[in-house]
């Protein structure tokens, strides 16, 4: 059976740059009339030669967003186990080489900081842990979903890549929904960015979200770090695993999730900003190649940001947010894994949502085995 | 005829190349003796046949098929899987290939095939080395079942059988060539050269046609009318349609939805 | 003796083999398959094939057909 490292081999660089130097007014406004858009049209959404047209590619955008999402837009929230790591990935705050003071929760914890989420009137949570196997186990995570679950309709979880057996106990435990950031999809660059611990294993987690499919997890979310590689490479290689995912497993609801690298602890500097004009192009291109998948905004981008780009095709996006580990039920808690840029509260984020005319969903999907069981 | 460029797209089935994309059928004719020319007109290199009981002074119709075509027999009459798998046997025994159209029907008023039963049969079959071709209602799920089970192509129906009522079955065909990877060979329901060409624009891999050939005043000349047709619309599906521009559309000085970028 | 021929019962010479059938139908033994008692024989086995009283014969062949 192809793997998507399969497939993404059959798209080189050379490959790319040629969709993306041939990419004219035509092939552009044949990409954004057409239904089916096939990955050379994503490519070609992607290119410098359609930033002329992103006017058209975010109406096109707006009105397939609205056709199959409405005037809706979900809201979850990060619940960072540990800060933990074993990692050095340059970029990052929670790394190994960073000096600071790290924080691990313990089940308890971690349930104290979900009931104060869940007063927020949260329903979706996404737990977080740096990567750490021995403290933050497969079997740590999935006693703090399990603890946590009665308090949520759906739990996500954003953590090191785990074996096919592992996610099978995540599902097993209430998770129905993984995300997985594969930070770069440029082999080369991803040794470079990741210089030690097990995150340095490229083929292990690109295939991650395979492995997960196959335990019958209801989502799966996919994502680059954005600033990292030149912006066409990284958000068609995303486009495509997203697209790639959804042909082989048609159950399983996908999204992408756009973050753009922030500062952090840490002096990296950004190798390849991503200005807003090509974030935005990189939403409505994703929006038109992928009509029905889901899209993520974090709280990397601010709230004049994320109140524009909803309408254009994000779907998905937090409220209430602390990036420390134990930052919403103990006060002084320490630094996140990265600076917020939008502190909106729950209800402000609402109420912002509303003035431009969309509702706030706060539960989407509930396990129906859970609810049957109440 | 054709240029260099249709030389180079053959559609590659079971194994073989194949550079005509449009299949013909064998049934319905007033005189099986047209079927050669008919053949000939249209550049089909598929011809499909039945398979039935000999009755006393009846010739069957292969001394009528070119010898360079490839034949296509169909398990038509078989109502379950395993009436497949029989008709596909004997089909095999006769020595002209391992190819098999599958058929199921057990609804003889409006003859739609049975999406499960199909499934089975392909199953089956592929087991046994066939090059599995499903006929069935343009479904999603029977289509990946077939294609899981091992099929060769996928050959969802325009409208139903003998109807020569178009391409009935537009948005769930353009489904199938979305989300499939097999080869979709339009089958059934297409009445004239433009509903092939339709759907061959839309990325069909193929068309069969029988009953608009065979029911026409002058068989031959349609045969060649399909083979033009479904020849123009794979031409066309190459070479990516321009866009469709609404009368509406033009220069547009203010960007409601992006002015916010400054 | 009798045997059944595509659902018919047709009266036979003892030790008639499947050829013989052929002949009596006018058929081309390339273009016709046949079923002896529910297996299918190899058109080189058709003289060879010895028929006894109540075997069940199917002979079939390719008809026109979309």
């Amino acid at each position: 059976m192809e793997t998507f490292q399969d497939f993404l081999q059959k798209w080189p660089f050379e490959r790319r740059e040629k969709g993306l130097a041939d990419a004219a007014s035509e092939s552009i406004a044949r990409a954004l009339a057409g239904e089916n858009l096939q990955p050379k049209d994503f490519l070609a959404l992607l290119s410098p030669a359609a930033l002329p047209h992103l006017e058209d590619m975010a109406r096109r955008a707006r009105d397939l967003t609205l056709r199959y999402f409405g005037r809706a837009v979900q809201l979850f929230t990060p619940l960072y186990l540990s800060d933990v790591c074993t990692n050095r990935c340059r970029y990052c705050g929670f790394n190994a080489g960073n000096k600071r003071k790290r924080r691990h929760l313990t089940v308890e914890d971690a349930f104290a900081e979900a009931e104060a989420i869940a007063g927020m009137g949260l329903q979706h949570i996404i737990l977080l842990t740096g990567d750490a196997r021995k403290l933050s186990s497969p079997e740590y995570i999935a006693s703090a979903a399990r603890r946590i679950k009665p308090l949520f309709a759906s739990i996500g979880i954003e953590v090191y890549s785990l074996t096919e057996k592992e996610y099978a106990l995540m599902t097993g435990s209430g998770v129905d929904c993984m995300t997985m950031f594969q930070e770069t999809y440029t082999p080369e660059l991803y040794l470079s960015l990741h210089p030690a611990g097990p995150k340095r294993d490229y083929a292990f987690r690109l295939a991650a979200p395979e492995r997960a499919a196959r335990t019958g997890i209801r989502a799966l979310g996919v994502g680059a770090l954005l600033g990292l590689e030149r912006f066409e490479m990284d958000a068609f290689a995303t486009g495509l695993h997203a697209w790639w995912l959804q042909r082989r497993f048609p159950g399983v609801d996908i999204s992408v999730s756009v973050p753009r690298i922030r500062p952090h602890e840490g002096d990296f500097e950004t190798p390849q900003e991503v200005d807003d004009r090509r974030f935005v192009q990189y939403i409505t291109a994703l929006r038109c190649f992928l009509p029905r998948v889901g899209i993520t905004c974090s709280t990397r981008e601010n709230a004049f940001m994320r109140d524009h780009i909803v309408p254009l095709g994000v779907t998905r996006i937090s409220a209430g947010v602390s990036t420390a580990v134990g930052g919403r039920a103990s006060a002084g808690s320490a630094d996140g894994q990265f600076e917020i840029a939008d502190h909106r509260s729950v209800r402000e984020v609402t109420a912002d949502m509303a003035k431009i005319g969309y509702q706030v969903v706060i539960k989407d999907w509930e396990d129906p085995a859970e609810t049957a069981a109440c | 005829m054709s240029c260099e460029a249709e030389k180079t797209d053959p559609l590659l089935l079971g194994g073989v190349a194949l550079e005509s994309r449009l299949f013909i059928g064998t049934g319905k004719y007033g005189a099986d003796s047209l079927i050669p020319s008919v053949a000939e007109a249209s550049g089909a290199q598929v011809i499909t046949v039945a398979m039935r009981r000999v009755e006393k002074g009846q010739q069957g119709i292969t001394a009528h098929i070119p010898k360079t075509m490839r034949l296509l027999p169909n398990t038509s009459g078989a109502r379950t899987a395993g009436e497949a798998v029989r008709l596909a046997r004997l089909a095999r025994a006769a020595g002209c290939g391992d190819w098999i159209k599958i058929e199921v029907i057990a609804d003889s008023r409006y003859l739609l095939p049975d999406g499960y039963q199909t499934a089975k049969a392909v199953e089956m079959l592929v087991r046994e080395g066939f090059t599995a071709l499903p006929y069935i209602n343009p479904d999603l799920y029977v289509a990946r079942d077939c294609e899981q089970a091992g099929a060769a192509a996928i050959m969802p129906l325009g409208a139903p059988i003998g109807t020569n009522r178009g391409l009935r079955t537009r948005e769930m065909i353009a489904i199938l060539i979305e989300e499939t990877d097999l080869p979709i060979v339009v089958d059934a329901g297409i009445g004239r050269p433009s509903q092939a060409c339709e759907a061959m624009e839309m990325g069909a891999a193929a068309c069969l046609v029988n009953t608009a050939i065979a029911s026409a005043d002058d068989p031959v000349r349609m045969a060649a009318a399909f083979g033009r047709a479904v020849q123009a619309g794979r031409n066309a599906w190459l070479a990516g349609a321009g866009a469709v521009k609404a009368s509406g559309d033009g220069a547009e000085a203010s960007s409601p939805l992006t002015g916010f970028l400054r | 003796m009798n045997v059944t021929i595509n659902g018919k019962t047709e009266a036979l010479p003892e030790n008639a083999n499947l050829a013989a059938i052929l002949t009596m139908y006018d058929c081309q033994p390339k273009t016709v398959v046949m079923e002896h008692n529910g297996n299918i024989v190899p058109m080189e086995a058709f003289a060879k094939t010895v028929l006894c009283d109540g075997d069940h014969i199917e002979m079939v062949h390719f008809v026109g057909g979309g």
